[in-house]
């Protein structure tokens, strides 16, 4: 009789104060039923990683506006693997040029990239897949 | 290896991934909460509630502060409303506790309200369990004050916080709302904004008019977001906490607790079970029709369908 939800945290690391995209983002993953952190703007991955273990998040979406995505994302990965979380789906947002966004899926520091244009319901539907809630 | 052992080692991911079982209502829950229950019952336990935006996250931020320069350890459950429709929510209280992220004494945990079977109290409830049996010595509930549940939430706390602001006409409100009774410390947050001394006043007043034996509840007026009146609201907490350990309050709120439990357990219990059986033995729809059909009546239909199990009545 289990009870479990999704659990996301939505996080800004980094300098670039825009965060509209990540409300928007965490909306749209609200209303598709899912429990988000969202966790506000300036966080270091250091934040980052220690808020995902005290949440126990599935999925960890990261907004990165800055052009600093080559350097957080992978830094974020490897908090998050440090601390017994490198199960934990890792999903990049924002301004990511296709061949940066194709080095973080090789180096398996991101699972998906989503970039402007990406459908909210394509995110939904991708975290369903690959989170199968019992 | 076994998440009960890590978490009592001091294991930190162990105690968040056992607070999701315990939120989750996992079919191990009953074990894990039978075995940490002996490593129970030290931690003090403050409820903190009031009107949606009345600043208590940023009042939490600071009163951690204090704690961990007295030495406390501190477990946070900060709870935020679960939307009914879509049963999803957005947690943004850790927003306003960022200044603590990194201090490893520190752990704060966001909840969605849910509204499950038994309800959130009972699944703050035992996440502070859980958070206690890890050797917390503080542990805090952050919640929005509407609604019956949260009310019991706060209910299950040694030293009950409420936060209110000096916008206009709150205060009146907040006494119809029956949370004055609550209360074993007011505060009126946002003490800069004008009306904060009538707002005080009048706290004070309606304070006056209830007689409690040994605790007069203090309206502290605060400044969060600067931190004023932030040491006075912590001393004024341990106070009471001596008070409650001094005068038995302590125990007896404990031993009230205890039966509340105790009755929300058995009641969960025999709710589900048997709601279970009925459901699995018997099949439900020609009575579910009839009674919409109103050709019979759901309360004799409810007692022959526990007669069919064989639930003494």
């Amino acid at each position: 009789m289990s009870e479990k939800k999704i659990r996301v945290l939505v996080a800004k690391p980094g300098l670039d104060g825009h965060d509209r995209g990540a409300k928007v983002v965490a909306r749209a993953l609200r209303d598709a039923g899912m429990e988000v952190i969202y966790t506000g703007l300036h966080q270091t991955p250091e934040q980052v990683a220690e808020a995902a273990l005290q949440e126990d998040v599935d999925v960890v979406g990261l907004s990165i506006l800055s052009g600093a995505h080559l350097t957080l994302v992978p830094r974020v990965r490897e908090l998050l693997q440090e601390r017994g979380m490198g199960e934990v789906l890792l999903l990049a947002g924002g301004i990511i040029p296709e061949e940066d966004g194709a080095v973080l899926k090789e180096k398996g520091a991101a699972d998906a990239i989503f970039t402007p244009g990406a459908s909210l319901e394509g995110i939904v539907h991708y975290i369903r897949e690959k989170i199968a809630v019992s | 290896m076994d998440p009960v052992k890590e978490l009592l080692q001091g294991n930190r991911r162990a105690l968040a991934r056992l607070i999701s079982l315990v939120e989750n209502n996992d079919p191990l829950k009953e074990e894990i909460m039978q075995r940490l229950f002996p490593h129970t019952g030290k931690a003090y336990l403050v409820g903190v509630t009031g009107a949606p935006g009345a600043g208590k996250s940023s009042l939490v931020d600071r009163l951690l502060g204090e704690a961990r320069r007295s030495g406390f350890t501190v477990g946070v459950i900060a709870v935020d409303p679960t939307s009914p429709f879509t049963g999803g929510a957005i947690l943004g209280d850790r927003i306003r506790m960022q200044e603590h992220a990194l201090d490893r004494g520190i752990f704060i945990r966001s909840m969605g309200t849910r509204g499950s079977l038994g309800g959130l109290s009972r699944a703050a409830r035992e996440a502070v369990q859980v958070m206690d049996a890890f050797g917390k010595d503080l542990i805090i509930i952050e919640t929005v004050g509407v609604g019956q549940s949260e009310i019991d939430i706060v209910k299950t706390a040694d030293s009950t916080v409420v936060v209110l602001t000096p916008a206009g006409g709150d205060s009146v409100q907040t006494i119809k709302a029956g949370i004055m009774e609550i209360g074993d410390i007011f505060v009126i947050n946002k003490s800069d904004l004008p009306g904060s001394e009538r707002t005080v006043a009048e706290v004070n007043l309606a304070l006056d008019l209830k007689e409690e034996p040994g605790w007069r509840p203090p309206v502290l007026p605060v400044m969060a977001l600067r931190g004023e009146g932030i040491a006075e609201l912590w001393q004024k907490l341990l106070e009471h906490r001596r008070h409650l350990e001094q005068s038995g309050f302590l125990e007896s709120r404990r031993r009230e607790r205890a039966e509340s439990e105790l009755g929300e357990l058995v009641e969960f219990l025999v709710k589900s079970r048997v709601w279970q059986n009925i459901k699995t033995q018997i099949s439900l729809e020609k009575l579910i029709e009839a009674i919409a059909l109103r050709r019979r009546d759901p309360y004799g239909a409810a007692r022959e369908l526990l007669r069919q199990i064989n639930f003494p009545l």
